[in-house]
């Protein structure tokens, strides 16, 4: 176990290693200009420029600005921002903004956990009846049409019908609630659908059909049995979804207008702003090593059957 | 009374020589796996009405910008064609630069089933091709575990953002990023599918009976790998035209002169509330298409599955 643990974890950081090091150099390869904005390539000479650029560091060698950033960063600094939010620490801006996206996140991780292992019952316990259709509908129309244009309608209709806000406002609790019903619409569906199909699988299995012979209590069965086993190969996925929810929904998050993190990424790299997409970049690929693995570890403290040793 | 197991004697047991006459002779009867397959994929009225469907939006999409007169990046410079309400010239309106929605919408579903297309081609192909090397390559195993968590744990946008520095924004653009990560998904999903189709049961009973690998690859093997295909086909182009609609949403997609699906939709919704006519028909298409594969790959994956055939 121990030497299992101590084998994963050199394997991750070796993964997140990779990973940083390739965006890294990435970033190197865009152009020089792009580190301003239009304007101020209009109203700044070549010099000015080339100063600013050299003072920042960014002339360096790709390995020397590498190395830099990796000894300041077990100094606890993140660096500061380029071009989005000039000059401000990055560490202060993330400390600002994840716990928005983190409160919208949990609250509609636990809303789609809850509503979607419901769906997934309804739909077995009414297999090829109407609560089977219409979950299967529903999971349908959430997991073939683009993401976009049900949240837009969501937007303008459902807060039309419902006379509630159509942007986010901090003070007015009533504004929190459809952010947090379109986060959870997506993983509602990922719940029912995956329930369903092992509950099923499930409910097929000669122990099941042999405990119901035996007399044993349909619900006894159902509670002991198919739902425990069914619901161990969802539970791999809790961790990572728990550290995911500080990554945010980028459509949600600008249809609604809220401060958080979904598209500070995308931001950063348009506007080249390298040391904010580094470490966004890097906080992303250690979150989801690190969910995997705790996954892994959870799986196997859940399920006696499964140990952490290696199969060859 | 304890009874001997008689000693065998190599002289009267000998492995039998595979011979093609006799195991076609006894193993099959007149089932055909491909004709129970279509059977039972046709049985389902909804499917024969979502394939005509699309058939026709298909071919309405090529056939339509071959024999229309319309230009559809045709401006109009008098103020009274922008933002008309549908009439019979212009069957769903016009946009705000006067461009006919109705041509614009047929050009945009085949650029966009176009993209997906090759998408999904290339996503299936390069991925089924690896993942047959990696799923009998069990030395490749760390290697190519290791590329796809790196391949996976950086963003899309980081890879696409750079491509659109080294090339122009272009279709070409941005089917590499959208394919450069697809292809690793897919290779260890058939990687997966592979291994555990291999050492199934009746393989391995198959393998010990002395029958030839080729026999096994082309009865056994490739059957169940050809279902899979058709239906990971089918449920990436929903995928990628989702992708295309967002990537238009972020701006970084296609230019916005450019006629796709997500470039239409994503224009009509900045319209929207003045002109909500404007991305009625797009939206409804797009729907269409996106739910049509969705609903046929995943009959297709249950029809191919034997224990469904009748």
């Amino acid at each position: 176990m121990g030497k299992y643990i101590l084998k994963r974890t050199l394997n991750s950081i070796l993964t997140v290693m990779i990973v940083f090091v390739a965006v890294f150099m990435l970033l190197r390869l865009m152009p020089l200009s792009g580190y301003f904005p239009p304007e101020m390539i209009k109203e700044t000479d070549e010099a000015t420029r080339m100063t600013y650029l050299r003072n920042q560091g960014l002339l360096d060698h790709p390995i020397v600005q590498l190395g830099r950033f990796v000894k300041n960063l077990f100094q606890g600094d993140l660096g500061r921002s380029l071009t989005v939010y000039p000059k401000v620490p990055i560490s202060t801006l993330l400390a600002e903004k994840i716990p928005v996206t983190a409160a919208f996140g949990l609250a509609s991780m636990i809303l789609g956990i809850v509503l979607g292992l419901s769906l997934g019952m309804l739909m077995v316990r009414f297999k090829d009846r109407w609560g089977d259709h219409l979950g299967t509908g529903y999971i349908l129309m959430v997991r073939a049409i683009p993401s976009l244009i049900y949240l837009f309608f969501i937007q303008v209709w459902v807060s039309l019908w419902l006379n509630l806000p159509m942007v986010f406002d901090k003070d007015i609790p009533s504004s929190w609630i459809l952010p947090v019903i379109c986060l959870s619409l997506g993983s509602i569906a990922w719940y029912a659908l995956w329930l369903r199909r092992f509950m099923v699988d499930e409910e097929n299995k000669d122990y099941v059909k042999f405990a119901m012979v035996k007399g044993f209590s349909k619900k006894e069965v159902w509670k002991r049995h198919i739902f425990k086993n069914a619901i161990i190969p969802l539970v791999i996925y809790l961790p990572s979804d728990l550290l995911f929810i500080i990554s945010g929904s980028l459509v949600i998050e600008t249809l609604y207008v809220i401060p958080g993190t979904g598209g500070l990424l995308t931001t950063a790299i348009e506007k080249q702003d390298n040391n904010l997409v580094q470490v966004i970049v890097l906080m992303y690929a250690v979150l989801s090593v690190l969910g995997v693995f705790l996954g892994d570890l959870l799986i196997a403290a859940v399920d006696p059957r499964i140990t952490l040793m290696e199969d060859n | 009374m304890e009874k001997k197991m008689p000693e065998l004697n190599p002289l009267k047991f000998r492995a039998k020589v595979f011979d093609q006459m006799l195991s076609e002779d006894t193993g099959y009867s007149n089932y055909s796996y491909w004709r129970s397959t279509i059977r039972t994929f046709f049985k389902n009225k909804a499917v024969v009405v979502l394939v005509a469907l699309i058939v026709l939006i298909i071919l309405m999409s090529f056939i339509y910008p071959m024999v229309s007169p319309v230009n559809p990046n045709k401006v109009a410079l008098k103020r009274t064609m922008w933002n008309n309400r549908p009439s019979w010239e212009h069957l769903f309106g016009t946009d705000g630069l006067g461009r006919d929605i109705w041509t614009r919408a047929w050009y945009g579903v085949r650029n966009s089933f176009l993209l997906a297309f090759c998408i999904a081609l290339s996503d299936v192909g390069i991925g089924m091709l690896v993942g047959a090397i990696w799923g009998y390559n069990k030395k490749l195993d760390p290697i190519m575990i290791e590329i796809y968590n790196v391949i996976t744990n950086i963003p899309s946008t980081v890879y696409l953002v750079l491509l659109a520095y080294i090339m122009n924004t272009s279709y070409l653009t941005l089917f590499v990023s959208m394919a450069s990560r697809g292809w690793i998904v897919e290779a260890r999903f058939f990687r997966n599918r592979i291994l555990s189709i291999r050492d199934n049961e009746y393989n391995m009973a198959s393998r010990c009976l002395g029958t030839p690998m080729r026999r096994i690859a082309t009865k056994n093997i490739i059957p169940h790998i050809i279902s899979l295909i058709i239906m990971e086909a089918a449920l990436c182009i929903p995928y990628s035209i989702g992708s295309e609609v967002f990537l238009g949403f972020v701006g970084i997609g296609l230019p916005v002169d450019a006629i796709t699906l997500g470039n239409i939709v994503n224009q009509g919704r900045a319209s929207f509330t003045l002109h909500p006519y404007q991305m009625l028909l797009p939206t409804i298409i797009l729907c269409i298409i996106t739910v049509a594969f969705y609903v046929i790959g995943n009959k297709f994956a249950d029809a191919s599955d034997p224990r469904n055939h009748v």
